[in-house]
């Protein structure tokens, strides 16, 4: 079977390459779990990650020999030499910095407030029924709005500058927490729940000592999601205006015609973005050391 | 003191669990209540426990009336319960909550050593084995010392071996603080081996058939011809308390056997 398997594989990277190695990637950055889950050995992995990585890194040296050899002027389309010396650039000057650090403030902002108001709403509504029913329906009508159509609506009522854009990042984080909390208290399993109860724990010390804890592996997984949104609605809202920002960097890299700057502000984007997510990660990990779960390995 | 006055409960689909069921448990006694399923027995512990309130009648601890969860009742449930995010001591300090950190732990450390889990008072309950964990979960009802310990078929999930070594367990922790013990149970053996008295329940609605005094000396011998004919007796009122009206004799008994087993 193996030479077939072998066979076939390389035949699905030669044919399939740009694909493969897209959903390669995605793969292995949102999973890398699944890397350990089999027992494969550690060069299996290495060779494929090396092969996943072959079509890109080709293409973008290509494209760079390319535009060294006259074959093109690699103006709309920079070749990677041009993509790193901006982002060196734009490093060195101070101007990705203070760009990255006004986009990284808007999204804490908004997420603090996103995570705060979905936290609340979300206990609340799966604490207590009487407010599910009442909250649940406006706020499950609210969600299937378009979070970006409320744009026009904000920035008449705060204005264009930085209030309306945190209350855009803020919507949408809120909803996948409230989502996320409310769900994750509803699913507590009962029977723990009257353990609580036989030693007799009043309202505040059943939340505290049962049901926060209860739910804490669900929450990270609404807060990661919430942090993913706020990301997306931070460039909405950068977008709408503003003067710095990453989002900014984007437009304004594309009404001056700098393809380059572009692409760095994206892949700074992209470094914070994963970044940050794994800083959460990381932050609630000693937390959930207890779990009895598939995606945890016993480390004996 | 523990008296169960005519307690009654229907739930509200219209189900009728528990009919008039009046039981008084003596101080330091341990009765086993034994029936087939669906005569109540989890429910009229959950009555006394303060987790459900019956429809009629009463619950008295030493002549006060049980209206919810009582500092003096404690139970174990069938499985162990026990608080994934919490340690095995952390598990059993649960229900110390509000007396100083140290004597929380010095009670907790004391009580694991009792029912042999010294050296898993820092593991997390994953990592326990069922009979341990129904252990832990023992501790963690003993701890507060109370004065009447229920028990929900506690070790019905256990593997035979595990099942005996604990039930003679249970009886040097009885021993100890000699708390009020009220079992359920569907395991004949385990009742007689436990029990000073025997409850037989019948169903539909659930109702006290017949009590059986269980007298033989402890410990007791599960080979013996003594415990032999108690479980015969208790099988007897048991195959009764099964038997349908207007059903001749004989069937109604095997009947009644292949429902209880």
């Amino acid at each position: 079977m193996r030479p077939i398997d072998g066979v076939a594989r390389g035949h699905a990277d030669a044919t399939w390459s740009i694909p493969m190695s897209l959903v390669r990637m995605l793969v292995e950055t949102e999973a890398p779990a699944a890397d350990l889950a089999q027992p494969v050995d550690a060069f299996a992995g290495v060779r494929r990650f090396a092969l996943g990585l072959l079509i890109p890194l080709a293409l973008a040296l290509a494209w760079e020999a390319a535009v060294r050899a006259g074959l093109t002027d690699g103006r709309l389309v920079p070749p990677p030499s041009r993509i790193y010396e901006t982002f060196v650039g734009l490093a060195a000057s101070g101007e990705l910095p203070r760009h990255a650090a006004a986009t990284i403030l808007r999204v804490a902002l908004g997420f603090g407030l996103g995570v705060a108001a979905g936290t609340l709403a979300g206990a609340v509504a799966g604490y207590w029924a009487l407010a599910r029913v009442l909250m649940d329906p406006t706020l499950q009508a609210l969600r299937a709005i378009p979070s970006i159509a409320w744009v026009p609506l904000f920035i008449l009522w705060l204005g264009i500058f930085e209030e309306s854009k945190i209350a855009l990042i803020a919507v949408g984080v809120f909803f996948p927490v409230y989502l996320g909390v409310m769900g994750a208290i509803l699913a507590v399993d009962r029977k723990l729940v009257e353990v609580g109860r036989v030693f007799r724990l009043g309202g505040p010390a059943m939340i505290r000592r049962i049901l926060l804890p209860a739910v804490l592996p669900a929450y990270v997984v609404a807060l990661r999601s919430g942090l993913g949104l706020g990301w997306m609605f931070v460039v909405a809202a950068e977008f709408m205006g503003a003067s710095e920002g990453l989002g900014y960097l984007l437009i304004d890299g594309q009404q001056l015609g700098k393809p380059a700057q572009i692409v760095a502000a994206i892949i700074a984007f992209a470094v914070i973005g994963k970044a940050t997510d794994w800083i959460l990660t990381a932050a609630t990990t000693p937390f959930l050391r207890w779990q009895d779960a598939f995606g945890q390995a016993e480390t004996p | 003191m523990l008296a169960i006055e005519s307690v009654s409960r229907t739930y509200p689909g219209g189900v009728h669990a528990l009919e008039r069921v009046s039981i008084a448990v003596a101080a330091g006694e341990i009765v086993a209540v034994v029936g087939g399923s669906g005569c109540g027995k989890s429910t009229l512990l959950r009555l006394v426990c303060g987790l459900d309130r019956p429809s009629a009648g009463r619950v008295l601890l030493d002549g006060g009336v049980v209206t919810g969860p009582h500092e003096k009742i404690g139970i174990v449930f069938q499985e162990p319960r026990l608080l994934p995010w919490l340690t095995v001591a952390g598990n059993v300090e649960f229900g110390l909550d509000g007396r100083p950190r140290a004597e929380r732990a010095g009670r907790a450390k004391v009580q694991l050593a009792r029912v042999g889990l010294a050296d898993k008072a820092s593991a997390w309950p994953r990592q326990l084995s069922g009979g341990q964990a129904q252990r832990a979960a023992i501790a963690r009802a003993l701890v507060t010392r109370p004065q009447v310990l229920l028990l929900d078929e506690p070790f019905s999930a256990l593997d035979a071996f595990t099942r005996i070594d604990l039930q003679d367990h249970l009886l040097d922790l009885w021993a100890d603080l000699t708390p009020t013990l009220l079992l359920v149970t569907h395991d004949v053996d385990e009742a007689i081996v436990l029990a000073d008295r025997i409850v037989v329940m019948k169903p539909r609605p659930g109702r006290v058939h017949e009590e059986i005094a269980i007298d033989l000396p402890r410990p007791r011998d599960r080979q013996s011809a003594a415990f032999d004919f108690a479980k015969r007796r208790v099988l007897c009122a048991l195959d009764r308390s099964l038997a349908r009206p207007g059903v001749d004799r004989e069937a109604a008994a095997e009947a009644g056997a292949a429902l209880w087993w």
